[in-house]
């Protein structure tokens, strides 16, 4: 069996005493931040990502992959005890999670959480293991014209699912692509949009970007609706789940994983979409419907699973084709690179223990996640309860020392506070940040592997529809966006979305 | 509302969009475009300004013909509060050193809160979190951040 001795050459290298030690590090640090309400898990990776940058590679990411199961369940915590979800996935926990939390079940949402998710991470590891090498195949495969088709994909994938108007998402995905572009030209050697500042000749780097844009600019908008957060659980007990919980909970994690698999490989689907979706499947189809919203646990338990199964099977064509389909996986990608790593096919073959390494690793992650998470309650229950005039001086605190140590220079420090303006007014004309991240990473690929397929086609663009797998994703994307535009459709998608606001 | 103006979030958006792309376009034109065959390093950043600068010019004409939410409030006292907190951090790091940098930034952004009282408490909080700096960053990670800058002759 190769996946056996794959995985098994995974478990080696995870299991290693210095790795497991970086995993638990990086849970524990990921769910304390992701836990502090008001930062999704996008500002808390970026917040605690220069702290990886100086161990191995393989420590690195396996630290970070760590930091983002933490920041991913630490706002599920936030989001039940509080219900000030920090992001866009764990709006839907809070529907049901923060009213039986009102009703003294907060133990028991959390220890629900907590369990789907560990399944959901657990059947997803397996998946990834399982299609991960079929894929990097097809993978390698792909000329630049494929790689740039698979990109368009990505991007309009992106927009479609986004929330908010389409055309404002389209700017933003250009607007990411130009900034991207800042630097010098690989080609010719030409510093571009530079300014005549020498410090824009090697391009912005990304976490600046994430973490004025995110970081920053949250921070302002949590501090122009300053709401007064009643903690009303001062407290958690009942942790345990009884066999009736059990066995409410079973179908709907099991439905919730399916569908957050299926959801995260799709390009831009990943863990929101993946919460969305489960939730509203199982209002459906559960005996239990007429209590959604008032406190069930099915209401927990599916888009938790499926929130889980979403953001780890986003690692999927991240790690086989170098595409990252949401915000996240392009700062991990963009971890990847700094570490001197190209993410793509190639990763597989050449560096095996890294690959699996970190697919092991996921599965360990999941497994402190649960093992942490239970008895620290009442450490995250303080640390939510810390009030957010208190706290957001911190954040800044972390961010402008993380800022500065990427490259120890002060200039970071001011470019993160433009992002942060820029950051703000996106916010206020309703321009959502996730594309242009993606765009920002993308760019540069992008305009390589065009100019590459240009230059072998000699200017030709029909290359692009003449090869059948290029042609097959420009299809895909063509049609993502006519469906988009269709008024059904369209309200349909509103809709969907309006349960957000 | 202003009669023209339907729908300001479309409207300022393209503004926006325009703006960034115009000013991205006059400048790819000082770079060598070549051809599709042989691009210059300035054909992939033209090709996208006036993508961006046409998604402006849409988001533009939407604003003005379909009726649109207004903007809430902004909150300029209190972005400008954060935003120059976080800059004089850039700007006192090498002069005045960390210590005095974190002080400048963490009391600085702290009054952008309506709560913002000053109290003993906080202020402990405040040097606690400094002393924490000081021991992880500096001591611990090695970042090479002076305690005291160059205005202290260090």
């Amino acid at each position: 069996m190769d996946v056996l001795s794959n995985l098994l050459l995974g478990f080696q290298t995870a299991a290693s005493f210095i790795n497991l030690f970086y995993c638990l590090i990086g849970v524990a640090l990921g769910t304390a931040i992701g836990v502090l309400p008001g930062l999704g898990p996008v500002a808390t990776i970026a917040m605690l990502l220069p702290i990886t940058f100086g161990l191995d590679p393989v420590s690195s990411l396996i630290m970070l992959a760590g930091i983002f199961y933490g920041a991913q369940y630490g706002g599920s915590t936030t989001a039940i005890l509080v219900n000030l979800p920090g992001e866009a996935s764990s709006v839907i926990t809070a529907l049901d999670g923060h009213e039986m939390a009102k009703r003294g079940q907060a133990g028991k949402a959390l220890a629900t959480a907590a369990l789907g998710s560990f399944f959901a991470g657990t059947v997803t590891t397996f998946l990834i293991a399982l299609f991960s090498p079929p894929l990097a195949e097809v993978a390698l495969k792909f000329g630049p014209a494929e790689y740039f088709s698979l990109m368009v994909l990505g991007l309009v994938a992106s927009i479609v699912l986004a929330h908010g108007s389409l055309l404002h998402a389209l700017g933003m995905i250009v607007f990411g692509l130009l900034l991207g572009i800042i630097g010098t030209d690989v080609n010719s050697g030409v510093a571009r949009f530079s300014f005549d500042v020498p410090e824009l000749t090697d391009g912005i780097n990304f976490v600046v970007v994430a973490m004025g844009v995110f970081g920053l600019g949250e921070i302002i908008g949590n501090l122009e609706n300053e709401a007064e957060r009643n903690l009303m659980v001062k407290k958690v007990t009942g942790l345990m789940l009884s066999k009736e919980d059990f066995k409410a909970i079973a179908a709907p994690v099991l439905r919730g994983t399916a569908l957050g698999s299926v959801l995260g490989i799709l390009p831009g689907g990943g863990a929101m979409l993946s919460s969305f979706a489960a939730y509203a499947l199982e209002k459906k189809v559960s005996k239990n419907a007429a209590n959604f919203g008032k406190g069930a646990i099915e209401g927990v338990a599916a888009p938790e699973s499926a929130n889980n199964a979403g953001a780890q099977a986003s690692f999927i064509p991240m790690l086989t084709l170098g595409i990252p389909s949401n915000p996240v996986m392009a700062l991990m990608i963009g971890a990847m690179i700094i570490q001197g790593i190209q993410p793509g096919p190639s990763v597989m073959t050449e560096q095996p223990a890294l690959f699996w390494g970190i697919v092991a690793s996921m599965w360990i992650g999941n497994v402190f996640l649960v093992i942490l998470n239970l008895p620290l309650i009442g450490l995250w229950v303080k640390m939510v309860s810390v009030p957010y005039h208190f706290l957001f001086p911190a954040i800044l605190v972390f961010c402008a020392i993380g800022v500065f140590s990427l490259a120890n220079t002060t200039f970071d420090v001011y470019f993160m506070a433009a992002f942060g303006l820029l950051g703000y007014i996106f916010r206020k004309l309703e321009c959502e940040p996730a594309p242009m991240m993606l765009g920002f990473i993308l760019g540069p690929m992008m305009e390589e592997f065009l100019r590459r397929a240009l230059l072998l086609s000699k200017g030709d663009p029909s290359v692009f529809i003449r090869r059948p797998l290029s042609a097959t994703m420009l299809v895909l994307a063509a049609v993502a966006m006519v469906t988009v535009l269709l008024p059904a459709l369209r309200k349909k998608r509103q809709e969907a979305f309006a349960e957000e606001d | 509302m202003s009669p023209i103006i339907k729908s300001p979030k479309d409207f300022w958006t393209g503004v926006m969009y325009s703006g960034f792309g115009g000013i991205a376009f006059v400048i790819s034109r000082d770079y060598a475009f070549g051809s599709a065959g042989r691009m210059g390093p300035g054909y992939f950043p033209s090709v996208l300004s006036c993508l961006l600068i046409g998604f402006g010019i849409l988001a533009l004409a939407r604003g003005m013909r379909k009726d649109g939410t207004a903007f809430g409030g902004f909150a300029w006292r209190k972005a400008a509060i954060v935003l120059a907190a976080t800059a004089a951090f850039g700007f006192l790091l090498p002069r005045a050193g960390l210590i005095i940098a974190l002080l400048v930034l963490i009391f600085g952004s702290a009054t952008a809160s309506t709560h913002f009282r000053f109290e003993w408490r906080a202020t402990l909080l405040a040097l606690a979190l400094v002393a924490f700096c000081v021991l992880v960053f500096v001591t611990g990670l090695g970042l090479p951040m002076r305690l005291f800058g160059s205005w202290f002759g260090a």
